[in-house]
């Protein structure tokens, strides 16, 4: 079942943040978890007679489509997923830049 | 002993959210899932459909019916691009030395690519509102073209003025058609122009216009993170 998996990767992100100390490992981290709440809301909408809801010239009569709500809201989450990870990167690079690591511990020791 | 602890605790949350999945309207099970009770049936209904004039569902939504929404979420990407300028901003920059000496095959037949994939991003931007893709897509394949050029030649450095120039015009426009909008029609970001029929390259009104705006403006975004991450402060 694609939601227990989903559920599966939004824990693991979860507890990857809680766990690592390392900004790089929390940044994927939150990507995991990212990537298990969009399928979770894509698969909120799937039908498995369903499919993609783009209208073609043929008769659409009995045709099913798959919800096209919860794939508009996924596309606006990858967007702003790309934005943040692209600010944490930033964040990361200028911690390494001053402390050369990209561990938080060995940060708090220096300062 | 946190290793544990948040090992517990996390696959407890897990597990919570599992339980909660009791097959309701809201949940309903995995696969079955019925459109009639929802508001995407109004999304697929014919005279809708015709109304809008965009055969891609999904691009009627994020453009026609949530078009605010879209306005805010390129907002977003906008302040992220900005934080990310604003973090490297150095008073002398150059950019990061490549660790090989690119050759010829490599510099020329990087900038063969970029042409080819210039093309597939404008096809996809394009015929956002026919087929699967639109701005989002498309924007990132530029971007990915940008930094392409970027690793394949030591030399290389984009115009970063043009792309924050492009990146203004492009954000201006989007709300400058939002409120024609107002002034033509109703309310903001309203389709002031015929919507056409459906299925063809000119059709679906503001949608494709809106949608080329979008792509210019996240490409040249992204492509603007990607010089900022490939440059550093000069050391002299």
């Amino acid at each position: 079942m694609i939601q227990y998996a989903a559920i599966l990767l939004f824990v693991l992100g979860l507890y990857g943040i809680f766990i690592s100390t390392n900004t790089i490992k929390m940044l994927v981290s939150l990507n995991i978890l990212e990537i298990g709440l969009n399928i979770f809301i894509i698969s909120i909408g799937f039908n498995y007679q369903g499919i993609a809801p783009i209208l073609s010239s043929v008769s659409d009569t009995g045709l099913i489509y798959v919800d096209p709500l919860p794939q508009a809201l996924v596309l606006t989450a990858i967007v702003i997923g790309v934005g943040t990870t692209a600010l944490g990167l930033a964040f990361a690079k200028s911690i390494y830049q001053k402390y050369q690591s990209f561990d938080l511990n060995d940060m708090e020791e220096s300062l | 002993m946190k290793k544990l602890f948040g090992l517990i605790l996390f696959m407890g949350l897990g597990v919570l959210i599992i339980l909660a999945l009791n097959n309701t309207i809201s949940f309903p099970k995995f696969g079955s899932v019925d459109l009639s009770d929802r508001v995407a049936d109004a999304y697929l209904d014919n005279d809708n459909v015709s109304e809008v004039g965009s055969a891609n569902i999904v691009t009627a939504i994020v453009v026609g019916y949530r078009g605010f929404d879209t306005l805010g979420e390129v907002t977003v990407l906008f302040i992220s691009a900005l934080g990310v300028a604003f973090l490297f901003s150095f008073k002398k920059e150059k950019r990061l030395d490549l660790k090989f000496k690119p050759n010829f095959m490599l510099k020329h037949g990087s900038k063969l690519l970029f042409g080819i994939m210039l093309v597939v991003s404008l096809y996809i931007i394009t015929h956002g509102h026919l087929t699967p893709g639109g701005g989002f897509p498309g924007g990132a394949i530029i971007a990915s073209g940008v930094l392409l050029l970027y690793l394949a030649d030591d030399k290389f450095r984009s115009n970063i003025k043009g792309f924050k120039v492009l990146e203004g015009v492009a954000g201006s426009l989007f709300v400058i058609i939002g409120l024609l909008g107002l002034i033509l029609a109703t309310s903001f970001l309203e389709n002031f122009i015929a919507s056409g029929t459906v299925g063809q390259l000119l059709s679906a009104g503001i949608i494709p216009i809106i949608y080329v705006l979008i792509g210019l403006k996240v490409g040249s975004e992204i492509a603007s993170v990607v010089d900022n991450f490939l440059t550093e402060e000069e050391s002299a």
